[in-house]
């Protein structure tokens, strides 16, 4: 059985390099300069993936600058002040979101912000991940600050500190690191997202600036090649892929390794 | 000092109050959002929405059936493969695996849950289904043809290709939750056994044992997870609406058809329905979730207590 159980752990951590190995080979064979700074063009013509790159910065940004203050803040109430009904039931409900699919969030943004402006826009793809944000930030920052020694805060109580200044002053600098890493690994969780920018900034086949347009991304730009009929759609699928993957592997290996814990 | 102090604290808990309000208000404003946008619909069609076989927007004819049906056979299949897998890897990395082995191949899954959706879609159009369609679809139907599961002409594209794409896809999941669960098992036990004679296997058995509910619920977020993934499965399966016994036939699920026909729909009636369907995709999710929290819940709680 021991062997068996061995086997199990070899057989999915080989397929995991394989799928890396093959991304890294089909993906190289056609990345250049020219790709990464190209909009996409009429098949045959060449054409890239620039403004899929940008839009999927851009939407990423927007969705921490709205995601992480929120969740961070939310972790904060539930660390520090949760220990009670409503704070179990916030907690409860924050896990059940994180299962809840992805493109569901979609067609709440769609609903809620599509709809009224009577188009898709990268607004709505950033707010669709930030709204997939909120939830892992919280949870994640609300475990970090759990791990700061209550005797700090007893020791900054003591002295006359406020509550307040407490969590801002004491707990939230030594959770700093943990809460970083949280956060990150957010980041490149929502950048991997497709299904709910589809319908929420649908695409851009232009360098696109402004938020209240169509944006293109990474994500579904991939996914629009990969389902395309041509070969050489399929080798820009795989070019494009490899640049997600390496953004995302690369976030993930550096956060892991720095801080040398499991989250 | 003590006055502003107060007033401070007050105003720092309710923003902080605020945010972790917003959490509820999400779900709160999702439920509301889909049922109002839903409405037309679930007017018009009432429950029988949920029993019609028959998808045809055009025709204004909407049985949601079929996308039932392929979410829950896509999503069993990956329970069925992934759930020994990841047992198996979970066993290995607690019980019986050195730390120096563990902690890579640990960290090794947990990078497959970082691998984007769209990413394990790339790989099983041009990887997967050719691999089936060459090798393991052939080899399934030379030795058990006589069943219908296995009968029909091999695409590569189709249930079972959407199958296994879920089952890789949840393996980490399920093994990250299963391996916090055996670790939640005291070492008392194991050392009570492996006293009373027992071999490292029986040992583990016993482990396994005690930590059958918590187990239940990482199989249960597990199968959470299979039913609302998105576009793995839309790149795989074929999007047909249609009922086969055949696991080599082109089927669809729920989150596949919202993928996939989503951005089309400007109909109000066809938006609608789209919106219905996904309203049920939402409480089903919803529900599960719960259900699996609650189960690996109760797991932590009667171990912290025992400890």
């Amino acid at each position: 059985m021991t062997s068996l159980t061995a086997i199990c752990a070899a057989f999915v951590t080989g397929l995991l390099l394989l799928i890396i190995g093959y991304i890294a080979i089909r993906g190289f064979s056609s990345i250049n300069f020219q790709f990464l700074t190209d909009t996409p063009k009429p098949v045959g013509e060449g054409g890239g993936i620039g403004n899929s790159i940008l839009g999927s910065a851009m939407m990423t940004l927007l969705a921490a600058v709205i995601g992480l203050p929120v969740g961070i803040a939310a972790g904060v109430y539930l660390a520090e002040y949760g220990r009670n009904w409503y704070g179990n039931t916030i907690r409860f409900v924050a896990d059940t979101l994180i299962g809840i699919p992805s493109i569901i969030i979609g067609i709440f943004i769609y609903t809620l912000v599509v709809l009224p402006m009577g188009r898709q826009s990268g607004l709505a793809g950033g707010l669709a991940l930030a709204v997939i944000m909120i939830p892992i930030v919280a949870r994640t920052t609300e475990e970090m600050i759990k791990l700061v020694p209550s005797s700090m805060r007893e020791g900054a109580l003591a002295l006359g500190a406020p509550q307040w200044r407490v969590s801002w002053n004491i707990v939230l600098p030594a959770a700093a690191s943990g809460i970083a890493t949280g956060a990150m690994l957010a980041i490149a969780r929502v950048t991997g997202e497709t299904a709910p920018l589809l319908f929420t900034a649908l695409n851009s086949r232009f360098y696109n600036y402004y938020l209240d347009q169509p944006m293109s991304s990474l994500t579904v730009q991939i996914f629009n090649y990969a389902t395309g009929p041509f070969e050489v759609e399929h080798a820009m699928a795989w070019a494009a892929t490899l640049i997600l993957v390496g953004t995302i592997l690369i976030i993930n290996v550096l956060v892991r390794t720095v801080t040398k814990r499991r989250y | 000092m003590a006055q502003t102090g107060a007033l401070g604290d007050k105003i720092f808990r309710a923003v902080l109050l605020l945010a972790a309000t917003s959490i509820l208000l999400i779900v709160a404003g999702i439920f509301v959002m889909m049922v109002q946008n839903a409405m037309p619909t679930i007017g018009r069609f009432g429950i029988g929405f949920l029993f019609g076989s028959e998808w045809k927007p055009a025709q204004e004819e909407f049985g949601a059936l079929p996308f039932i049906y392929g979410t829950l056979v896509s999503s069993v299949l990956a329970l069925i493969i992934s759930v020994p897998i990841s047992l198996g890897i979970a066993i290995f990395l607690v019980e019986q695996a050195p730390k120096g082995i563990a902690k890579p191949i640990a960290f090794m899954v947990e990078l497959l849950a970082a691998i984007p959706s769209v990413v394990y879609g790339l790989w099983g159009i041009f990887v997967l289904a050719p691999f089936i369609r060459e090798y393991l679809g052939p080899v399934l139907q030379g030795y058990l043809g006589f069943i219908p599961l296995f009968q029909g002409r091999v695409t590569g594209i189709g249930m079972l290709t959407g199958g296994i794409i879920l089952a890789l896809m949840i393996t980490p999941i399920i093994t990250a939750v299963v391996r916090d669960v055996l670790e939640a098992v005291p070492t008392t036990q194991r050392e009570a056994a492996l006293a009373l004679g027992a071999t490292k296997w029986e040992t583990t058995t016993i482990v396994l044992g005690n930590a059958a509910s918590g187990i239940a619920g990482a199989v249960v977020l597990g199968l959470g997870r299979a039913i609302g993934e998105t576009m793995a499965v839309t790149m795989v399966i074929g999007n047909s609406p249609q009922i086969s016994a055949s696991l080599f036939e082109p089927a669809n699920t729920i989150a596949s058809l919202l993928a996939a026909n989503f951005a089309e729909a400007t109909d109000r009636t066809y938006l609608s329905a789209l919106i219905e369907i996904g309203l049920v995709l939402f409480l089903v999710t919803f529900v599960v979730n719960a259900f699996a929290k609650i189960l690996v819940m109760g797991v932590a709680s009667r171990n912290g207590k025992a400890a």
